[in-house]
């Protein structure tokens, strides 16, 4: 038997039955989740540690990150999880069409949010990551996020292509499940990193 | 259990320590000078009978347990669970958690009128400032016996640690901030300590000395330390006072009262009255500090000091000029 | 494949079938493909033990330099360089992956099921591992292993004061095989929770499965913070920033506490499957049913749980706040409560039963005494006053060899000796492995508890020699005896490992009449599928239990389809819908396949490229890594349900 070939029993025996409980891929990205969710925390945490051991903060008079803007595009990418679940929705009934116009909406969503944190915001940015401790911590946050953000998306691409090839139908439609999931942990663990990083800094 | 059993197992133990603490020059914890050092030894010697008793007593029942074979017993798995399991180690650690709480509290009680120093770690020395007496001095740190002494600790390149176990427990010096150590050394003698935190290459050559001396003793070695230093005593030594200015030496070292003010390694003011070179990597005496001074790598691998090349006679003035440093 | 729907087959043809479907390509290919967990484990396990013996080689040279002072069998960089690779290896390449290489192994069988929950995922985190541990070998063919120690405490390990690539290995490496401990604890948790046969609800687990969940559940979020701490510690190296660098508003005491939050829960998680592997040897040879089930259950989460709150006692000397080190200090010492719970339903469990003098349970009787000594010496280390007075000397690598090579590798020993025949159908020497036990026993005490005294007497840790005169000659003539001696020993294991493989007594199904489903296996090993029929599990000790193991049979349904040999012949397996103790759904096992080894080379790619700080090598291990994490995507909705 060659290595990379399903075994024709193995085809043929995947039934169409709908299933109840969540699959191991699920709870598996749900543990995957609480570790990255961790690695978040911890990045945090030293955020305020830095903080209570400084004298002044942000360090070297750098001026708390402005506010309206981020708040926009805040806004953008919270919301791109309603058409995730919408799309989500739909494929649990079978309507492919949805699943297609959700996932387009929410990678234009999550592109838009990416495009401006490193078009628009970054090159704003008075302060450079080796400037200092407060500078460090921002750019490792944030790009960290912008990270997830990016491998969020490349996954959805994955998925929406596959969506066009046809290979999701109500019963069989794992990937976007776990995916789906994924990019609402992105979506949620930025609220922690918008509240510390740029709320919190403007708390006297 | 019975008393012989206990004594058996306790006794290597105990022929262990006694073996060790034979040799005086031993930087004993459990040979302690200070009350500090005092309060812990105490801690420990409570502890150490405290788990002597709980390893016979745990250790007899697992091997008797299985040693017993199938008999009927009296004691049931919940007596074992609830009083082995939880009873007997709520109390003992309760009891340990008072004990704690009380030693800590001693021990990190400010004393009145202490002697105060501040000590900066560098690879692989100390740096030694009687800031009130305006006293510099290195890798030995004269006190006053019984006098208590608190020490401020610095550190100018990576984490070391101020450990003196005969006079009190471990407390590290970490860049950009200042901790502080105290303790009394309550005879005079030498109290050999080390650093405790791995800080690179030459960690394991990184000791110092704390000697204590009578009050008057003392007071001398300040007074004469605070006197503006007069000039060379022989021709010889103000060689060698050339040699020192002219060669690398003035760059890194401070003889105070001179134009040797460099910072970057060990201040030689009170040099000649010193016992050992290189944070107690050896003995002070002429023929070392040759050796030292030609190729300080020889004695110590890794130390920052480079190889000196020196004429024959040049040497030897300059041995006779840090001999007499004081 | 002759198998048809119309006629029935035999269950001759049957049982054919599935071995030729379950059959694994022979040779390089099916070595890079292999998704078994057998096959996993096994080389988590051999992988894993050479380091064992490299890292035990790096020791005996250590203390060849310690035996007397002043002493020139190495000179400081060769020495600091090896201790931290001794710590490093045993931590990161022999403690934690052999551990998870027994998990691998043993879970589906003792559970009931055909794999685990992720099997290319497991095949990745075995690739990770493995070149995790090339990565940070390789370290030595440039001639510049790390230097910093297996803790890298800041300054001390920034590019200022080691410079070079040498801390570069370690900072990579560690972040590198921390993904290794992750997805292998993702795998582990998902696998207890959705793969169980019938009959097995969480309270008829088998301790070491409960050890096992423990263990995965610290990984989860323990490694995170080291993964922090070294990710920072890198950026401080290879871009500059300033996390550490008390000069750009950074701390150094910020690693210390990201490195504690995963080191000290680390210490229980090598801690909690050892002392499983005890609660699993203990009942077996004392022929009774473990005392206590739910207590211990409930010590290993407690420990697991408490674990989290004690980091702050490895910085006691740091000048921390009073009240602060007071709470910690306290925590410290709770911790030994569900240690002690442990420790007497394991007793009680010995008290009333009948000892077979076996080499497992000898190993399992060494864990007793070894940890016991090593567990109140933790004890006095969470006394405050007393931590100031020991901790950085000698009395710590006492307390924590007691407690990492005692109570850990004893139990890793006891374990090779007790499962080993499962594994490869062959009995290891009894009498050889006695002998075996007795010399690393008396050499273990030999090298390690004079090592509290020498602590006492005020030697640090970590230095490379030392002066005469100290009062600490005689007591490094014996550490170092005892240390060769507790060498010997394991090289006795060694040997009794290869005259096993050669000319060992055949196992049988179950040699030790044991009570665990592993056992119920009919062959040693088991067959490339563990169980052609589902096994069901009536009580807490499957094989006590009943005279006969009742086995599951297929029905048409998607929650009992694939129970019988029918499931075994599909390559599926039942798991559960909830965390109901009955399946409810089939899964899907994958093929074989290459898609783990390309993703796993592609980070090795990527860690290659900021080691030697290439940008383009970087970008194509992440076009690599891309390439496969798509494919696994690709092929998700065909390979899993």
């Amino acid at each position: 038997m060659t290595t990379t070939e399903a075994g024709p029993d193995a085809a043929a025996a995947i039934t169409q039955e709908p299933h109840g409980g969540r699959g191991t891929a699920w709870w598996g990205m749900v543990v995957l989740i609480m570790t990255e969710a961790t690695i978040f925390a911890s990045l945090l945490a030293s955020y305020f540690f830095l903080q209570a051991a400084a004298k002044e903060w942000p360090l070297d008079g750098i001026e708390a990150p402005e506010l309206s803007k981020i708040s926009l595009m805040t806004l953008v990418l919270l919301g791109s999880s309603a058409p995730m679940f919408w799309a989500e929705h739909g494929i649990r009934k079978g309507q492919v069409w949805r699943l297609k116009a959700g996932l387009i909406m929410v990678i234009l969503m999550g592109s838009s949010f990416f495009a401006f944190l490193s078009l628009y915001e970054y090159p704003e940015l008075t302060f450079g990551m080796k400037d200092n401790a407060y500078a460090s911590i921002f750019y490792m946050t944030t790009s960290l996020h912008g990270a997830h953000v990016v491998i969020g998306l490349l996954m959805l691409g994955v998925v929406l292509i596959k969506t066009f090839q046809g290979k999701f139908t109500a019963e069989r439609h794992v990937t976007v499940e776990v995916v789906g999931l994924y990019w609402h942990f992105v979506d949620a663990v930025w609220i922690f990193v918008f509240s510390s990083l740029y709320l919190s800094a403007h708390l006297k | 259990m019975t008393r012989a059993r206990r004594r058996a197992l306790s006794l290597p133990a105990l022929g262990l320590v006694l073996l060790a603490a034979c040799s005086r020059q031993s930087p004993n914890a459990l040979d302690p000078e200070g009350p500090a050092a005092k309060s812990v030894a105490s801690v420990a010697w409570l502890m150490f009978g405290l788990a002597t008793a709980v390893y016979v007593v745990v250790a007899g029942f697992i091997i008797i347990g299985a040693l017993r074979g199938k008999k009927e017993s009296r004691i049931s798995d919940g007596a074992f669970i609830w009083i082995g399991g939880l009873l007997v180690p709520c109390v003992i650690l309760g009891g340990l958690a008072v004990v704690t709480v009380k030693t800590t509290d001693t021990l990190r009680k400010p004393d009145a009128n202490p002697l105060r120093i501040e000590a900066t770690g560098y690879q692989f020395w100390w740096a030694v400032e009687y800031k009130d007496e305006k006293v510099t001095t290195a890798n030995e740190i004269r006190v006053p016996a019984g006098r208590p002494v608190e020490i401020g600790l610095h550190s100018k390149d990576v984490i070391h640690s101020f450990w003196v176990p005969q006079l009190a427990g471990k407390v590290d010096m970490v860049p950009g901030q200042r901790n502080v150590i105290r303790f009394t050394a309550e005879k005079p003698g030498e109290y050999r300590g080390q650093c405790a935190e791995f800080c690179g290459l030459q960690h394991a050559k990184m000791a110092l000395l704390v000697i204590a001396e009578e009050a008057g003793e003392y007071q001398r070695w300040v007074t004469r330390q605070q006197r503006p230093r007069g000039g060379p005593s022989s021709e010889r030594e103000a060689a060698g006072e050339q040699v020192f200015m002219r060669s690398s030496c003035a760059g890194c070292h401070t003889v105070r009262d001179t134009e040797a003010q460099g910072t970057l390694g060990p201040d030689l003011s009170d040099f000649g009255g010193r016992k050992s070179l290189g944070a107690l990597a050896t003995e002070n005496n002429r023929a070392n500090l040759a050796g030292w001074i030609e190729n300080s790598q020889s004695i110590k691998p890794g130390n920052l000091m480079p190889p000196v090349q020196l004429e024959p006679d040049e040497l030897l003035n300059l041995l006779e000029y840090l001999e007499n440093l004081r | 494949m002759t198998v048809t729907e119309e006629r029935p087959p035999t269950p001759e043809e049957e049982h054919e079938a599935i071995e030729i479907l379950w059959e694994e390509a022979p040779g390089a290919p099916g070595f890079f493909a292999s998704v078994d967990h057998k096959r996993i484990g096994m080389r988590y396990i051999y992988t894993a033990f050479i380091f064992f013996f490299i890292a035990g080689l790096q020791a005996l040279l250590l203390r060849a330099q310690l035996t007397s002072p002043d002493s020139q069998v190495m000179g400081p960089q060769t020495y600091n360089q090896m201790f931290t690779m001794h710590g490093t290896t045993m931590i990161f390449l022999f403690n934690t992956p052999v551990l998870a290489g027994f998990g691998n192994y043993l879970l589906p069988l003792q559970l009931g099921t055909r794999d685990m929950a992720f099997p290319r995922l497991n095949a990745f985190s075995y690739w990770i591992f493995i070149l995790a541990a090339i990565f940070m070998y390789s370290s030595y063919l440039v001639g510049r292993p790390p230097t910093g120690g297996w803790f890298a405490y800041v300054p001390n390990a920034n590019k200022t004061y080691s410079p070079g690539i040498n801390m570069d290995f370690w900072g990579l490496g560690v972040t590198f095989v921390g993904i290794s401990t992750t997805v292998g604890a993702v795998n582990f948790i998902v696998t207890i929770f959705k793969m169980r046969a019938p009959g097995m609800t969480l309270n008829r687990m088998p301790m070491f499965v409960w050890s096992i969940l423990a263990m995965a559940v610290m990984i989860i979020f323990a490694v995170p913070a080291l993964t922090v701490g070294t990710v920072l510690l890198e950026a401080d190296r290879l871009f500059g920033t300033q996390f550490y660098e008390v000069a750009g508003g950074g701390s150094p005491l910020l690693y210390q506490h990201l490195f504690w939050f995963w080191g000290h829960p680390e210490v229980y998680i090598l801690f909690v499957p050892a002392a499983g592997m005890v609660a699993t040897i203990i009942p077996v040879f004392a022929r009774r049913r473990l005392a206590g089930y739910k207590w211990v259950a409930a010590s290993l989460v407690g420990i697991a749980f408490i674990s989290f709150g004690v980091w702050v006692h490895h910085m006691f000397a740091t000048g921390l706040p009073a009240l602060a080190m007071s709470m910690f200090s306290a925590a410290s010492l709770i911790i030994a409560v569900p240690s002690g719970v442990l420790f007497f339903c394991l007793i009680a469990t010995i008290w009333r039963g009948e000892v077979e003098w076996t080499t497992p349970f000898l190993f399992a009787l060494g864990w007793f005494l070894i940890f016991l000594l090593g567990g109140v010496t933790g004890v006095m280390l969470g006394v405050l006053p007393f931590n100031w007075q020991a901790t950085d000397s000698y009395f710590i690598v006492a307390h924590f060899h007691y407690v990492l090579n005692g109570a850990v590798v004893f139990p890793i020993f006891g374990a090779l000796y007790y499962w080993l025949p499962k594994m490869t159908g062959r009995m290891l020497d009894e009498k050889l492995g006695k002998i075996s036990f007795w010399i690393m026993f008396v050499g273990f005490n030999l090298a390690f508890f004079p090592m509290h005294v020498l602590g006492f007497l005020g030697m640090p840790r970590r230095i490379y020699t030392y002066s005469e005169g100290l009062g600490w000659e005689t007591l490094n003539v014996v550490v170092t005896f005892g240390s060769a001696l507790f060498g010997f020993g394991t090289l006795l294991t060694l040997i009794n490992f290869f005259v096993s493989k050669a000319r060992g007594k055949p196992a049988g199904g179950n040699p030790w009449n044991a009570d665990g489903l592993e056992w119920s296996t009919p062959t040693s090993p088991p067959p490339e599928c563990n169980f052609e029929s589902i096994p069901v599990a009536a009580g807490r000790h499957p094989l006590w239990d009943s005279e006969k193991l009742e086995e599951a049979e297929s029905g048409t349904d998607d929650a009992t389809k694939s129970m019988g040999p029918s499931g075994a012949l599909n390559r599926q397996t039942p798991i559960l819908g909830g965390m109901q103790s009955d399946p409810e759904e089939t899964m899907e096992i994958p093929e074989p396949t290459y898609l783990p080894f390309v993703l796993a080379l592609g980070i090795a790619v990527l860690f290659v490229g900021l080691l030697i700080e290439a940008a383009l090598v970087g970008v194509l291990g992440l076009v690599v890594a891309a390439i496969g994490i798509t494919g696994w995507l690709w092929r998700t909705e065909a390979d899993l349900q």
